[in-house]
């Protein structure tokens, strides 16, 4: 903290002398001003003014009268979307794949961590690591490539299956299996890497827990039950409140990849509707609409699971 | 990752000494008096398998891309399981740097990726130095406006309107440069470790005139080459992996097209079905043989096996410093 800011006054705060602290800290601190600049003017730019930008949802939004002179039309877009005899199946779409991924994909590391935390050879387990963590830097452009490779019709998987079922398998390009693909992908490229979080909360673990249970004969399961579980649980419900918010996120940048024609029944979430509607057909009013509509739940879900885990005696999020 | 805000700063040292216990632990937690039950040792034989097998499910593809990658079209027709082709050949890699199209791609991904890891340094390191001195008037307000930005945004369609109508950068390189310049969550980071470095060391330095800007670029920003390491590797390989900007905001400029949406146009839409086929590069309508598909994905995930090592060594370091609660 500075002491340049003189002796104590006796009323400070107040009229001429605050302002003229202020001035002087201004300018005591000028170089830090200019080192703030650039981080301030990114925020303002590109996260504060397109939560402005939202406005365009109540609006007939037109790229060349801008959002000041386009038309406003209230909740226009809201009532058409759901007057739209399909907006059910988007939501559906959407969650079916959510509750896919709560299931089998937010437990996967969880379980993974607790396995590689019974690995007595730290050597073996360093180098299971080393090949776990790979996909998470893949680009998702790579994993569906190679998805398509192995999967499609003349990839690997799809010619095997093909000899052991009598029947192929259309993995690409159909609505059944269309779901079990995106979440395998995201199992294959994010588990290993989202052990790290678990394995980092199982270091905090008392030894002497463990050694103290093995004296009263608890066996591996029960140690497991009731010490290392319970270690980990605020790290479980703190992921799991974060993934609340994302609850409604198909990922719209791996979903296009996947979706085509052939499997569109079950590729249409609203994150593909955004991106088709908006940035596909131009209607950037409606598609913010929709969009608009996904974050408040989000936003809803992510408090209410906040407050859920308060009342169960977690210290949550925040 | 978490996206957890980490309040109270949490120097590097004291991650490493976390790292002991963990060893210790894991140790103890399955190995001491239970090797000699039965059924410990049936459990121990069936992790190793697992875990094994885990493993090699996720390497598994990449090996046999690489293998594929080498073999002859009519290889891979015969025998679809090699792994090591009988008569290995180039003609894949000679074909990819032979046509413009993929060498000009991996060009550019290469300038979007140095350019703007520079951009994100700059504009994290310098946000953050300055958030990092409590004494700065202000420095609450900017702090939760940084915060609220982590949870909720403006979407897709506000910030494509930003870019591409209000700033006018539709293809251009900044388009794809300039909207992801600060990831809230690594200045947030970068300000805690900041937080860390004794005040000391900063005030003899402004004690001997240095300005603000000459204290982080003499002493601060020395000691914290570990974290610049860290986060600038983390923003390269975002950088590599993006495709969806630069699809959005440079679709008309195609000589400017990073590797990752030449991938997404020669592999997943030449594989899409024929109504797809319309929005093709005509160069492409054809699709490629196989092997070469193969051999693109090869040479496009290099780069990141090269750094690899090097994220390997400082990622889980990157990961609990902001995430665990200290």
């Amino acid at each position: 903290m500075s002491t340049k800011s003189g002796a104590p006054k006796a009323f400070h705060g107040t009229g001429r002398e605050y302002w003229r602290r202020l001035g002087a800290d201004l300018i005591r601190d000028r170089w830090l001003y200019l080192l703030l600049l650039p981080g301030f003017i990114y925020f303002v730019i590109f996260k504060y003014l397109p939560m402005w930008g939202i406005v365009i949802s109540f609006e007939n939004y037109v790229p060349y009268s801008g959002i000041f002179g386009s038309e406003w039309v209230g909740l226009k877009w809201f009532e058409y979307f759901f007057k739209f005899p399909s907006w059910t199946r988007y939501l559906i779409n959407t969650l079916l794949i959510s509750f896919m991924n709560l299931i089998f994909y937010f437990p996967a590391p969880i379980i993974l961590a607790l396995m590689l935390n019974e690995m007595r050879s730290l050597r073996y387990k360093k180098l299971l690591q080393t090949f776990l963590y790979v996909p998470h830097f893949i680009s998702i452009v790579i994993v569906v490539s190679i998805t398509m490779l192995l999967f499609g019709p003349s990839g690997i998987v799809y010619k095997a299956t093909e000899q052991v079922l009598g029947e192929a398998v259309n993995f690409m390009g159909s609505p059944d299996t269309f779901r079990w693909m995106i979440v395998g992908q995201a199992i294959w490229k994010e588990t290993g890497w989202g052990t790290i979080i678990f394995l980092a909360a199982l270091t905090g673990v008392d030894t002497q827990l463990y050694e103290a249970a093995m004296v009263d004969g608890a066996g591996r399961l029960r140690r497991l039950w009731h010490i290392t579980l319970p270690a980990i649980r605020s790290t479980i419900v703190l992921m799991l409140i974060l993934r609340m918010g994302s609850m409604l996120d198909t990922g719209h940048d791996h979903l296009i990849l996947m979706a085509n024609s052939l499997n569109r029944s079950a590729s249409q979430t609203l994150d593909v509707f955004v991106y088709q509607q908006g940035l596909q057909s131009g209607q950037f009013s409606y598609a913010s609409a929709v969009g608009l509509m996904k974050s408040l739940v989000s936003i809803v879900l992510v408090v209410s699971s906040n407050k859920i885990a308060h009342m169960l005696g977690e210290s949550g999020l925040y | 990752m978490s996206k957890r805000i980490n309040k109270s700063s949490v120097p590097n040292e004291q991650v490493e000494k976390k790292d002991p216990p963990k060893k210790t632990l894991i140790g103890s937690s399955g190995a001491v008096g239970n090797g000699n039950t039965s059924a410990g040792r049936v459990f121990d034989v069936f992790n190793y398998i697992f875990l094994t097998l885990v493993a090699l499910t996720t390497i598994a593809p990449f090996i046999y891309i690489i293998g594929a990658s080498f073999a002859t079209e009519w290889e891979l027709a015969q025998r679809p399981l090699l792994i090591i082709p009988h008569n290995p050949t180039v003609d894949a890699y000679t074909y990819i740097f032979s046509t413009n199209k993929i060498a000009n791609g991996f060009l550019n991904s290469a300038f979007i990726t140095v350019s703007g890891t520079l951009i994100n340094l700059f504009f994290t390191v310098t946000m953050a130095y300055a958030i990092s001195k409590p004494r700065l008037r202000g420095r609450n307000f900017v702090l939760n406006m940084v915060i609220f930005s982590m949870f909720f945004g403006g979407g897709m369609i506000p910030s494509y309107i930003v870019v591409a109508n209000m700033l006018n950068l539709k293809d251009t390189y900044w388009s794809v440069l300039l909207p992801g310049a600060i990831s809230a969550y690594n200045m947030m980071i970068v300000k805690n470790f900041f937080q860390g470095i004794p005040q000391e060391l900063e005030e003899s330095a402004s004690i001997d005139g240095c300005t603000d800007i000459g204290v982080l670029w003499k002493i601060v920003l020395p000691l914290s080459l570990p974290v610049l390491a860290t986060f600038g590797l983390f923003y390269a390989v975002g950088h590599w992996n993006a495709y969806f900007g630069a699809m959005i905001y440079m679709s008309g400029a195609r000589e400017k097209w990073p590797l990752q949406v030449i991938l997404r146009e020669i592999i997943i839409l030449s594989n899409a079905s024929a109504g797809d086929m319309a929005n093709m590069d005509p160069e492409f309508v054809q699709p490629p043989e196989q092997s070469v598909k193969m051999a693109v994905i090869v040479v496009s995930t290099v780069p990141i096996m090269c750094v690899y090592p090097f994220l390997q060594k400082y990622f889980v370091k990157g990961v609990m410093v902001g995430a665990l609660k200290g």
